[in-house]
């Protein structure tokens, strides 16, 4: 039954202390933040999405952003005691929160971890100051050692991201950069390569010159480079950008990839919920002041949400499970698009990329190798009918 | 506008070789006789197409009528004439000719006289112009006037010593320009209580009138009202409106011998407007057409195909529009199994081909993939019929055919003695026969014999670049002959492409595969899976290049839970997709068909 399916559930943090001028997440910078007025919108929205959704395993939760380490501890605290109220925890419930590492945050990690978030994700970003500088971060790379020491102490589980392949970054830099972040003993990391997003103050660098971002060559050594680094302090990629020693991969993402139900809650956040045979995506007004003022007038924010039609379904979940090194189960994926994977997919093109060595199908499993993910835009863009 | 009698009406051209000074000129004599106020001056006022201000060509030829108070205190009209001087253009350029009955032979007097000098004035010559040599330039210090007039009397046989010596630039002398037309140039000659006989000179699409034609009256009147016939096709039109360039369209009362203007009839038909044919009066018709000029006959020819099969009706009607504007353009239907449904399409010269093409990207908003550009071919079978072969996709098997024969020139090239060797080197290399070579001061000229083939993918930018600019190039068609000739096919992972197959001598077939090779490796961006890329002779690779796959082309980031921002990507991208044409499993750009074919050293 679908209505059993666990849940994931992500809560957004919409403010940053500053907009990193890389970023195009729905992040946003106030004076003041009416820390009291979000709490009530949060825990208003958690209730009018789990009132629909009815009581079902609750197997994640996870705080994003934005900057969700500037929250209120006691915020973070209510949230996952509605949330637990409101569904039936797992018994091995994974909470996870996005940290900064600036001072200020680290200074809460303690409250965090007594709040019941046992999974801590810092965004690092950089060890080389002046990189840290370029991508007008708020903290140093002292303090990013520092966060990351306190934070082992606290959490039982850690994961910290990177961004690489940054604009003039050697193959020799960036291996010597990633071997010092390896040491530091996170169970995960999420490493990623610098994407120009529209919009965004890099797009205009970009276009105007001032960022050349490495060619395909480039980009491709040092995506080599960083498996082979990670492997040799025994971490694993188990997605495009996600590295974990076996067993510490992120649930909560897990189930983004393998397409299973997720509710998001908060400003623009994005979900798929099975309502019966239904599956929805929802998402919430992007702004933060109007989304707050929608869910005091009307309980929730929620807006343009869309039925997925089992077509829909098929390709999202093509997408996203193909991001896995794992790959997509067939079984799993009839079930859950009630489509079957084989008609899914264009049969030249499979053949090709089977034969190029991009794709691996037995019959029940359909997996991108290693160099197939690497070119996973433009296999899919192939691939996927 | 008050009647001109015969007498002082001057209809000139002005011709050059190109940047010697035509279109500055045309510009100070419209400055001069007020034509157009100083505020409403802007350079090269005639040539009005984005394209010609941007390449600074001219293209099109273009005609103004001026007002000219002479010393003598008499008024004149004057009837221009400004014509481009690419050797792709020369029809044109005849056609104007046959408009006038005198020509300005502008000579840069640093430069000297140059291969288009010589091919333009010998047309002028063929019109039975008289001709007034203009000296330009002579501001510059590098102007050797003396020795230019000499080299006009040597090389030309024409009388110099009067030439008249200007500078277009710093307005130097334009009234002596404007008193050599008045008294060196004749007259028109004609009868206005004769029946109509109008030469139709040009015609164009024009957004607000329509069907624009430009006429030269010989007899007879033209008037608002008047029910005309074209003659060759006898379909009957009402004139809406008669007007003159002034330079701008101005609107008469009426046209009567020996003036230069427009009409505008509500002409729905392009095929009604054919260029060079005689426009007479419905009710007293003249009992015989003018003599016309010859028609164009194309020389390259190459297939232009919608990238998006939805444009196809688009491209038919804009070619038409073109046609009128260009009847030198040749074009008939033609289906492929690649490309689909388009156009094969006739060129004189690879510049006029580029021109067009642009054109209709430009001013119809058209996606193109223009197939490999080819010359005519002559070609007998086995059986011993015979047939012409514009398109290389075409041609029949190897064994099916008897002879082949191909195109040849004869050029012109004037060169300074310096580059002469890179010159003689590079006519070798496209199998010329020397015909001739003498010198004119140190300027040496060659005539060589080449087959056309050889000519005309890009062997003016070569000659352009191996002599720095310097050296000048004109051709006239001289017959066909006999050749070892070889269609190259270009596969892409093994499938042919149609679009980039194309004929060569077999003593170049090898080198022209490589190159192609080298080329196409270069033009097509890295894809998803390798491609191989060969050149064969029937069943023979003669040369191959792998494209390796790209290495690496993923997002990092994945948006969160936002899998819908995902799959509009990916929408997007295969949108995009669609848009390019596929062979063999590839997608070629479309700037990767013309551009493949270009030879270098
Ligand atoms: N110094 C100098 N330059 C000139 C003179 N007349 C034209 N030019 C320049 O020569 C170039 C070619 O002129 P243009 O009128 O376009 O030549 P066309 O190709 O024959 O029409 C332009 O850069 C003009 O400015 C002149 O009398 N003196
Ligand atoms: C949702 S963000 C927010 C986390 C937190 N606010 C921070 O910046 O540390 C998650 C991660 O995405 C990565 N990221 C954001 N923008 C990126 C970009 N343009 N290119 C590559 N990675 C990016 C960063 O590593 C960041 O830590
Ligand atoms: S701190 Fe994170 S979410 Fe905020 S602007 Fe920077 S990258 Fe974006
Ligand atoms: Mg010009």
């Amino acid at each position: 039954m679908s209505g059993m399916e666990p849940l994931a559930l992500y809560i957004h943090w919409p403010f940053c202390l500053a907009k990193c001028p890389y970023c195009d997440f729905n992040s946003h910078v106030r004076e003041r933040i009416d820390q009291a007025r979000f709490f009530r919108a949060l825990r208003t929205e958690l209730a009018w999405e789990a009132a629909r959704l009815g009581r079902r395993p609750l197997a994640s939760i996870f705080f994003g952003g934005g900057t969700p380490s500037l929250m209120d501890p006691a915020t973070v605290a209510a949230l996952i005691a509605d949330a637990t109220t409101l569904f039936d925890p797992l018994p091995n419930l994974e909470i996870t929160l996005e940290a900064n590492p600036t001072s200020v945050e680290a200074a809460r990690l303690r409250d965090f971890a007594e709040a019941g978030v046992n999974r801590i994700s810092i965004g690092v970003q950089s060890l080389n100051p002046i990189d840290l500088a370029r991508l007008g971060r708020q903290h140093t790379p002292t303090e990013a050692i520092a966060a990351l020491e306190l934070a082992r102490a606290r959490f039982p589980r850690l994961s910290f991201d990177l961004i690489y392949a940054r604009p003039g970054q050697t193959l020799s830099a960036w291996r010597c950069e990633l071997r010092q972040a390896l040491a530091l003993a996170a169970d995960h990391l999420s490493l990623y390569q610098l994407t120009i997003e529209p919009g965004t103050a890099y797009e205009a660098l970009h276009r105007q010159g001032q960022i050349i971002l490495p060619d395909d060559d480039t980009a491709a050594a040092l995506y080599d480079a960083t498996a082979e680094e990670a492997a040799n302090f025994g971490l694993q990629p188990y997605e495009i950008s996600n590295y974990a020693q076996p067993g510490s991969e992120s649930r909560h993402n897990l189930a983004y990839w393998r397409y299973h139900d997720y509710a998001g809650i908060g400003p623009g956040a994005h979900g798929r919920v099975s309502l019966g045979d239904t599956l929805i995506a929802t998402r919430r007004h992007r702004a933060p002041e109007p989304w707050a003022q929608r869910v005091e007038t009307q309980g929730h924010g929620s807006t343009a949400e869309e039925i997925v039609a089992p077509e829909e379904r098929g390709r999202e979940m093509l997408l996203m499970g193909l991001r896995l090194a794992e790959g997509i189960d067939a079984a799993r994926f009839a079930t859950r698009t009630k489509k079957s994977l084989i008609d899914a997919i264009d049969h030249q093109t499979l053949a090709r990329a089977i034969d190029a060595g991009y794709i691996t199908w037995d019959n029940t499993r359909l997996r991108a190798t290693g160099e197939g993910r690497k070119r996973l835009d433009s296999l899919l863009t192939a691939l996927v009918l | 506008m008050t009647k001109t009698d015969l007498s002082h009406i001057r209809n000139f051209s002005i011709i050059a070789h190109i940047d010697h000074g035509k279109s500055t000129l045309a510009d100070r004599l419209i400055q001069t006789t007020g034509a157009l106020s100083a505020r409403e001056m802007t350079e090269q006022v005639l040539d009005s197409m984005e394209l010609e201000k941007e390449r600074g060509i001219t293209i099109k030829a273009q005609t103004v009528r001026l007002t000219y108070k002479a010393l003598n205190g008499e008024v004149y009209t004057l009837n221009l004439m400004d014509t481009p001087g690419h050797v792709d253009f020369a029809y044109e350029v005849s056609r104007s000719l046959a408009a006038c009955e005198g020509s300005l032979l502008v000579v840069d007097a640093s430069q000297g006289v140059e291969a288009q000098t010589l091919a333009n004035v010998y047309q002028a010559m063929d019109a039975n112009h008289e001709i007034v040599p203009v000296l330009n330039k002579i501001d510059l210090p590098a102007a050797e006037p003396d020795r230019v007039k000499q080299q006009i009397e040597d090389v030309i046989g024409l009388d110099a010593s009067e030439a008249v010596m200007i500078s277009a630039k710093s307005g130097i002398n334009i009234d002596g320009v404007l008193e050599a037309i008045v008294h060196r140039l004749p007259p028109p000659i004609g009868d206005a209580s004769a029946p109509l006989k109008a030469l139709l000179v040009d015609s164009w699409y024009d957004a607000y009138l329509g069907v624009v034609i430009l006429v030269r009256i010989k007899d007879g009147r033209m008037k608002r009202g008047q029910k005309i016939r074209m003659m060759s096709k006898g379909s009957t039109h009402n004139i809406e409106q008669v007007g003159v360039f002034a330079p701008r369209m101005t609107p008469v009362d009426d046209l009567g011998p020996g003036e230069l203007g427009y009409i505008t009839a509500a002409i729905k038909t392009v095929a009604d407007c054919n260029v060079g044919d005689t426009i007479t009066d419905d009710r007293a018709p003249a009992a015989e057409a003018l003599a016309g000029f010859k028609p164009s006959i194309p020389v390259v020819w190459c297939g232009l195909f919608p990238i998006d099969a939805d444009d196809f009706e688009k491209l038919r009607e804009s070619l038409g529009k073109l046609r009128l504007n260009d009847a030198s353009f040749h074009y008939e239907a033609e289906s492929s199994a690649a490309l689909g449904f388009g156009y094969r399409c006739g060129f004189l010269g690879l510049l006029h081909l580029e021109i067009i093409q642009e054109r209709l990207s430009r001013e119809f908003d058209l996606d193109l993939i223009a197939t490999a550009p080819s010359v005519v071919y002559r070609l007998e079978r086995n059986d011993g019929t015979e047939e012409e072969l514009h398109n290389p996709a075409d041609m029949p098997d190897p064994t099916l055919i008897k002879t082949i024969s191909e195109p040849w020139i004869k050029a012109t090239i004037m060169v300074p003695d310096d580059y002469l060797g890179s010159i003689l080197t590079l006519c070798n290399e496209r199998r010329g026969q020397q015909v001739d070579l003498t010198y004119v001061g140190n300027r040496a000229m060659a005539v060589y014999r080449l087959p056309l083939n050889e000519v005309v993918f890009d062997f003016y930018d070569r000659l352009k670049s191996v002599s720095r600019g310097y050296a000048s190039f004109d051709y006239a068609m001289d017959g066909y002959e006999e050749g070892d000739l070889v269609r190259i096919s270009i596969l892409v992972n093994q499938d042919p492409v149609d679009a980039l197959s194309f004929i060569a001598h077999r003593s170049q077939a090898d080198k022209r595969g490589r190159s192609i090779c080298e080329k196409l490796k270069d033009l097509i961006p890295k894809q998803l899976f390798k491609i191989a890329i060969q050149a064969a002779i029937g069943g023979r690779v003669i040369a191959r290049e792998t494209i390796g796959a790209l290495s690496k082309d993923v997002t990092a980031k994945c948006y969160g839970g936002d899998i819908s921002r995902k799959r509009k990507l990916l929408d997007k991208q295969k949108e995009g997709k669609k848009r390019m044409r596929q062979f063999g499993k590839v997608e070629i750009p479309q700037s990767a068909f013309l551009a493949a074919l270009k030879m270098d050293g």
